[in-house]
């Protein structure tokens, strides 16, 4: 089965002789669709960088990154930019939302850019909303939306017309622990619909929704979790006591 | 958890037999503690010496209806409002294998963070799972599993913090070979 996501032994440094700093080393990750990966890691562990290649926002220095089996480094820079449109979505952790447009238009600008009409663009968003729960707000501006309802504009963007790689940097951004939650519920829910996700965070509680938990160190993934065993196991463990 | 001061407040709201006490318990507190019956009847015994509790009257314990008195309200009152104690054990055992792994020849000690870090967090992935699978009104259950989360959630922020700290201290360990100090290293304090 090809995966959503592959990276194969991607190296990303930046600089060169004394000033030389090695942000990823030899990284080797698969996330299949339907699948949530979460990333944990310090600062300067490595983890946005990790993303932003995983995006196509950047190059790496050695490596292959695969999305939906398509290598990246052997289409065109044009290619490239079509498929960062159609299969990739992002969340930042600042929403970035764009303050002159309503929420469904954030929603469609990528669409349109990519050349889809308006009209059909307006129906993809406003489902992409509707599942994000947030359809009444659609022609609102993110400045007339709280956090949370911001954070689902975002997420609906990211999920648009079908998109199968789902990436989120610190997603929760400055919610409460509550809220984050909510996100978090809404990211998994994305991909039991058959999305493959990444989340970036540094939080053990965030990522603890993720099905699997991917550790990185100086560039390097180090450990991942194992599939937990189902919630009876904590049941036995308290009787146990 | 206090069973006792449990089956007072379930009590405070109306008079009720043992077995309905059980499974309000466990309900209540979002399925994650079983009790058994015979529990709940001991309990239920030790309150009523105490007078913190009354009952209809004699025969089957099963038949009997359990009410609250005036002192077991005092009681559950007071405990509600008594801070439980905050004092961790002295000698947390992840602490001190943490400390113990520095003076252990040719192991790595970020390594065993590491273990204990993917434990921890394999840990919380199972009770995120509990709360994933109930519904987001169930507020009991989220309150007794964001209890467990953000314990151990301060487990794995211990981990990261003596992660970083170790990185950026030199190893202070003597090479191997030399003369051993005539002082006890704080490891083997709080080990002996």
């Amino acid at each position: 089965m090809t995966s959503a996501l592959e990276m194969r032994q991607v190296s990303k440094v930046y600089g060169a002789g004394p000033g030389e700093v090695t942000a990823l080393s030899k990284v080797d990750l698969a996330v299949e669709r339907g699948e949530l990966v979460a990333v944990m890691g310090p600062s300067g562990s490595g983890k946005s960088t990790l993303l932003t290649i995983a995006g196509s926002l950047e190059e790496p220095s050695s490596g292959q990154v695969l999305v939906d089996g398509v290598d990246l480094a052997a289409v065109s820079r044009s290619d490239r930019a079509t498929m960062r449109r159609r299969s990739i979505g992002y969340v930042f952790q600042d929403f970035n939302l764009l303050p002159g447009l309503t929420a469904v238009e954030n929603v469609t600008l990528p669409l349109e850019l990519d050349g889809v009409r308006a009209r059909a663009a307006r129906v993809a968003g406003l489902e992409a909303l509707e599942e994000l729960g947030v359809a009444d707000r659609a022609d609102r501006y993110p400045d007339e939306l709280s956090g949370g309802e911001r954070q689902r504009v975002a997420i609906a963007r990211a999920i648009v017309a079908d998109r199968g790689l789902l990436l989120a940097d610190e997603p929760t951004g400055a919610l409460d622990s509550v809220n984050g939650e909510g996100v978090m519920r809404l990211l998994r829910a994305a991909t039991r619909r058959g999305v493959a996700g990444v989340v970036v965070t540094h939080e053990a509680q965030l990522a603890s929704w993720a099905d699997r938990v991917v550790f990185l160190r100086d560039g390097r993934v180090v450990d991942q979790t194992i599939a937990p065993p189902g919630p009876e196991s904590l049941l036995a463990a308290g009787e146990s006591r | 958890m206090s069973v006792p001061h449990a089956l007072l407040a379930l009590l405070s709201e109306e008079p009720k037999h043992g077995l309905r006490l059980q499974s309000e318990f466990e309900s209540r507190t979002g399925d994650v503690w079983p009790l058994n019956v015979g529990q709940v009847y001991t309990t239920l015994q030790r309150l009523e010496r105490d007078g913190l509790v009354e009952t209809d009257g004699d025969g089957d314990r099963s038949r009997k209806r359990y009410r609250i008195t005036s002192d077991g309200g005092r009681e559950l009152a007071d405990w509600l409002r008594t801070p439980p104690d905050l004092v961790p054990p002295p000698r947390d055992e992840l602490v001190i294998k943490v400390l113990v792994a520095l003076e252990v020849p040719g192991t790595d000690v970020h390594e065993v963070i590491q273990i204990h870090r993917r434990h921890a967090v394999e840990v919380m992935q199972r009770y995120t799972q509990v709360k994933a699978a109930a519904a987001e009104d169930d507020v009991s259950l989220a309150l007794v599993v964001d209890a467990e989360l953000f314990r151990l959630e301060a487990i794995v922020r211990w981990l990261d913090a003596a992660d970083v700290r170790l990185k950026r201290q030199p190893p202070t360990r003597p090479p191997a070979g030399s003369e051993p100090s005539p002082q006890p290293t704080p490891a083997e304090e709080v080990t002996q």
